[in-house]
């Protein structure tokens, strides 16, 4: 089955290229990227049933090809349970995108074929990113992954997409160079262990995770700035308000929904089983900024004026919870982030694409523009409930089950630091509430949607014609997998659970820690 | 009189390697021959033969090159001509590695299409502004004087990196360096800066050649000797004056650091690469570059391996100093090619990091890892200046950033292609640049130059944000309506572009091939 795996990696490449002949013509270019990302969510669903979670084996569906026989590099894939959720989420989320993205104006000048390539370039090198079992590959496939994004916000972003586009860049780019230094360390020590060098991930980890404690610290933090600007925790988090602020709605979803995951993995996936011993004498220092996250997100996303910075900032807060699950170091909370990062794609990525077909009908992102909208468009008022409630993790939703695992599974070992998060989840409901109540409650008013030349303060009259429509088969198709998906996880979260706690638990066995309490009381 | 032919009789011709210096007596010999047939000549067959001769003689040296690398020589190899030349792994590499990107340049200077009559003066000996100037303007002819000067700074070039003793290392500087000073000075457009970039860069030079001259005697003081070995053997515990070896090495190391554009001996490089004709720009950004690291590498492994804990905390320094100079001062430029000087200089403190990373056991990891380094930046830097030269306006280049705004959408393949070289430029991974990186910090690393790396990082980061700059000039900028126009490239100048680019390209991909011809033997010592 090692197949799927390598179709999963060309199929979009494959696709890119093909589209990017079609800029001539946009429709055709959009239903044949609809049609290659398509193939890959059949391949990605093919890939979870080829996966094995109760084989014992770490990493499956292994295969490589030497790269840089004088580096010990090689191009080499495989999935955990960890990486396969990401691997489905990636294939979930893209065509839906495409689909939410199939009326949208692109910038004067710019192509539906150049846009949908770079998408689908994006998401192969997205899903080798989750797939490399070679550090050095890793790396590079980091540092690549910035490069079709950076077009994507700096071509078709909002007003100040050029400032955005940048900022974004050098900030993963400048933490992804720190990692590499991190990297070429570890390198050496397996050249001097074992004499010849190797990048190769599992040879890696038995050799530095025996390191002392110096060594392992600075490479740990190496490894770990990269990673907090990626995911993004508080204080390293600035690039992102700005990139999901200017970004197209579609890549936004990108963005919060997908790139950020691979910091967090990185920190399961390297950060853990690499150096366990730093991995444990820094949680602190994680686990403030964590927190720090969950309160700093929560707080300024309650304050934004402006949709879109909203919902950075809410996903900062997301990121926080994630964060202190892992460093917590229970297999409750291990399995908690990794559904939550699952989880947070499904909803915040809901969550985003209902804020863009409501930005899609007023033209503009300010909060303060909308308000009485469920008059006119009561089936997006719906949806934008279910995706705010989603994200503040009401129960029967599939955010609770994460959240609430990462909350029971941290306070064991780290109750402080729990008991301040859990103040994340009232916030939450606020910043939801109330964006709900702003813009969809009330009477019918707001510059987007009754007009600027109406005057300040006008209300309109919902019975009036108006140009605002509600959801159209279209939007409707959309949305529905994700809602059938947010209320399936929320009641019935055991098959993700059972493909990510054995990988969470190899994990967990290699920083050497073992349950304060059973976890598998509910089995 | 008996006595006098008794003396000469005792005087032994040496031994001379003829297979070995073959490459290096096809391009001096190339080049005197190119003098004679300038003077011989009819002015309109000039351009032609000149051409044929110098592209010739490129491809015969590195026929020569390759028939001598493939044949039974010794491993560690021969120094001939009296141990004046070391014909050893590291001299075939980087004489292959001069021969290509020479050939690049060449191809670049004979051009004629962008530039009608191509970007050199037809005669450099009017003085700018005058009526007769005015007059040589809109004629077509040019100044064949280059390739021969072209040939004689490759031939010194060759000289230099082979060099086994100080002063055949001295005269081959002189050689390598005066006919760049002339070529700096032959633009056919904005003449007065070209020939104030021509006086900048030989009066510097000048003092750089002094302060090499000033060295060599005091380690002739030091060691009795300008041999490198023989220096070597002196510093290894002996009782001299170290004052004498450490003043020599220190002035030695000036002059070299100042050919290599290596800030703080970097002043000339934003001037010279803006004011000297593009195509010498590559030639001298690429050529030099790559010769006085070989100079660098071959000093500082050969001679001075054993004192490398006294002089390596300087160069530390001065490492850190022109990679924090070329990436700040690079943020900012507004003119693409003072962009490019400055970006040079971050580059040669990369290289430099290359250079001293020594390991205590006495091997250089940094060697191969340097040798890699300069083939990809060259390749990188020479097709980036042919880019340069196509975009054009009325006066000429157009090197102001802001005539390139919006480049992407009157010229998307040109703007991709500078795209791509200024991501490996900026050290992006699937392109030379970043394996060159990525070498480099790897042999630094294992040579116990960790903080030297992340800085090296930190400033890569920060050099990054001026290539970055253009990228969002020409895709997410719009278009001036008076802006330049891109020249559709003749036959010369795209294949110089396209193999700058294609290397680029391959040895970011698959560099194996290359990392293990320039890792096959050490210097010869």
């Amino acid at each position: 089955m090692t197949w799927v795996l390598i179709a999963l990696l060309v199929v979009p490449l494959v696709g890119a290229l093909v589209v990017s002949f079609l800029r001539k013509d946009d429709a055709k270019a959009k239903l044949v990227a609809l049609a290659f990302s398509v193939v890959e969510l059949v391949l990605a669903v093919l890939l979870w049933t080829a996966y094995k979670p109760s084989s014992g084996e770490r990493l499956q569906l292994q295969f490589g090809v030497d790269w840089i026989p004088a580096f010990g590099v090689r191009l080499s894939f495989g999935i955990d349970g960890i990486a396969l959720v990401m691997i489905a989420v990636i294939a979930l989320l893209i065509p839906l995108v495409i689909g939410a993205g199939w009326t949208e104006k692109l910038p004067a000048g710019r192509s539906q074929g150049g846009y949908l390539a770079l998408i689908l370039v994006q998401e192969a090198v997205t899903v080798a990113v989750f797939a490399a079992t070679d550090v050095f590959l890793f790396y590079v496939l980091f540092e690549v992954m910035l490069i079709p994004m950076y077009f994507l916000i700096g071509g078709y972003g909002g007003a100040r997409r050029q400032y955005a586009a940048v900022k974004f860049f050098l900030y993963s780019f400048l933490g992804g160079l720190i990692m590499l230094a991190s990297a070429i360390g570890a390198y050496a020590m397996a050249s001097d262990e074992l004499g010849k060098g190797t990048f190769d991930w599992a040879t890696l980890v038995t050799v530095v995770r025996d390191a002392d404690a110096t060594t392992q610290t600075w490479l740990f933090l190496g490894f770990f700035l990269a990673f907090a600007i990626k995911a993004p925790l508080v204080p390293f988090h600035t690039w992102l308000p700005d990139a999901a602020a200017e970004a197209p709605i579609g890549v936004t979803v990108i963005v919060v929904g997908i790139l950020d995951k691979v910091g967090t993995f990185g920190m399961l996936r390297y950060l853990l089983p690499m150096f366990p011993t730093a991995s444990k004498n820094l949680a602190p220092l994680v686990l403030v900024l964590a927190v720090a996250g969950v309160l700093y997100g929560s707080l300024l996303a309650t304050g934004q004026r402006d949709m879109k910075r909203f919902l950075a900032y809410v996903s900062i807060a997301h990121f926080g919870f994630i964060a202190l699950g892992i460093f917590s170091f229970t297999s409750q909370a291990g399995v908690g982030s990794v559904s939550y990062m699952l989880n947070h794609s499904v909803s915040t990525g809901m969550l985003i694409l209902v804020i863009g077909m409501v930005i899609a009908r007023g033209g503009s992102s300010k909060i303060a523009d909308y308000g009485g909208m469920s008059k006119v468009a009561p089936l997006l008022a719906g949806m934008l409930l279910l995706s705010g409630l989603t994200t503040l993790s009401l129960p029967g939703t599939n955010s609770f089950v994460s959240e609430f695992l990462v909350l029971i599974g941290s306070f064991p070992t780290q109750p402080v630091y729990t008991i301040i998060a859990t103040v994340g989840m009232v916030l939450a409901a606020l910043y939801v509430l109330w964006l709900y109540q702003r813009v969809m409650t009330g009477p019918l008013r707001g510059d987007a949607l009754v007009g600027a030349a109406a005057g300040p303060g006008a209300v309109g009259d919902p019975e009036k014609k108006t140009a605002i429509g509600d959801l159209n088969r279209r939007e409707i198709a959309v949305l529905a997998p994700l809602v059938v998906i947010v209320l399936a996880l929320g009641f019935f979260p055991q098959p993700v659970l059972d493909v990510i706690t054995p990988s969470v638990g190899a994990t967990l066995t290699e920083v050497g820690v073992t349950d304060p309490v059973s976890v598998q009381e509910g089995k | 009189m008996n006595l006098l032919v008794a003396q000469a009789q005792q005087i032994e011709a040496p031994q001379i390697d003829y297979g070995a210096i073959a490459p290096l007596l096809v391009v001096l010999g190339a080049a005197c021959m190119s003098v004679l047939l300038e003077a011989l000549l009819p002015k309109h067959q000039r351009w032609a033969v000149q051409l044929v001769l110098t592209l010739g003689t490129l491809v015969g040296a590195t026929g020569a090159l390759i028939f001598y690398a493939t044949s039974e020589r010794p491993a560690q190899g021969v120094a001939t001509l009296a141990g004046a030349i070391a014909v050893d792994s590291p001299s075939l590499f980087l004489w292959a590695t001069l021969l290509v990107l020479a050939f690049g340049s060449v191809l670049l200077i004979a051009d004629r299409s962008v530039e009608p009559g191509g970007a050199f003066v037809a005669q450099a000996a009017i003085r700018p502004g005058t009526i007769q100037d005015r007059a040589q303007a809109t004629k077509t002819g040019m100044q064949t004087e280059v390739f021969p000067l072209t040939l004689f700074a490759l031939g010194g070039m060759m000289t230099f990196v082979a060099s086994n003793d100080l002063l055949t290392m001295f005269v081959a500087l002189e050689v390598l360096s005066l006919p760049l000073y002339l070529m700096c000075g032959l633009a056919r457009r904005r003449r007065l800066l070209s020939q104030e970039a021509a006086v900048k860069y030989f009066l510097l030079g000048a003092f750089a050649s002094a302060f090499f001259l000033y060295g060599v005697a005091l380690l002739y003081g030091y060691a009795g000797s300008v041999k490198l070995s023989a220096i070597a053997t002196a510093a290894a515990g002996t009782d001299r004056s170290d004052t004498l070896l450490f003043a020599g090495f220190g002035l030695l190391v000036v002059g070299l650091l100042f050919k290599a554009a290596v800030g703080p001996f970097h002043s000339w490089t934003p001037d010279v690469y803006q004011g000297a004709p593009t195509p010498v720009t590559a030639f001298m950004a690429a050529c030099t570059k790559v010769a006085a690291f070989g100079g660098i590498l071959r000093v500082l492994t050969v001679a001075f391996e054993n004192t490398q804990w006294e002089w390596r905390g300087v160069l530390y320094g001065v490492a850190v100093v022109s990679m924090v100079i070329g990436a700040v001062l690079g943020l900012t430029q507004t003119d693409v090619k003072r962009m490019i000087a400055y970006s040079s200089v971050a580059h040669a403190g990369f290289l430099l990091i290359g250079s001293i990373a020594l390991t205590p056991e006495g091997t250089a990891p940094g060697v191969s890892a340097t040798l890699f380094y300069l083939l990809a930046y060259g390749f990188t830097t020479i097709a980036a200046f042919g880019i340069v030269s196509l975009v054009r306006n009325s006066d000429g280049e157009a090197t102001h950033l802001s005539q390139w705004a919006g480049l992407a959408k009157r010229s998307p393949i040109v703007a991709g292609v500078f795209t791509f070289l200024l991501l490996a430029l900026a050290g992006i991974p699937l392109t030379s640049g970043f394996i060159g990186k990525f070498v480099v910090f790897s042999a630094a690393i294992e040579a116990g130059l960790a903080p030297l790396v992340v800085i090296a990082l930190v400033a890569s980061a920060v050099a990054a944000f001026f290539y970055l700059r253009v990228i969002v000039l020409m895709y997410f900028s719009e278009p001036a309506p008076d802006g330049p126009t891109v020249t559709v490239p003749g036959a010369f100048t795209t294949i110089a572009i396209t193999l700058g680019a294609v290397v680029t390209l391959v040895l970011g991909l698959w560099p194996t091939f290359v990392l293990d011809w320039a890792g096959t033997g050490t210097f010869l010592s």
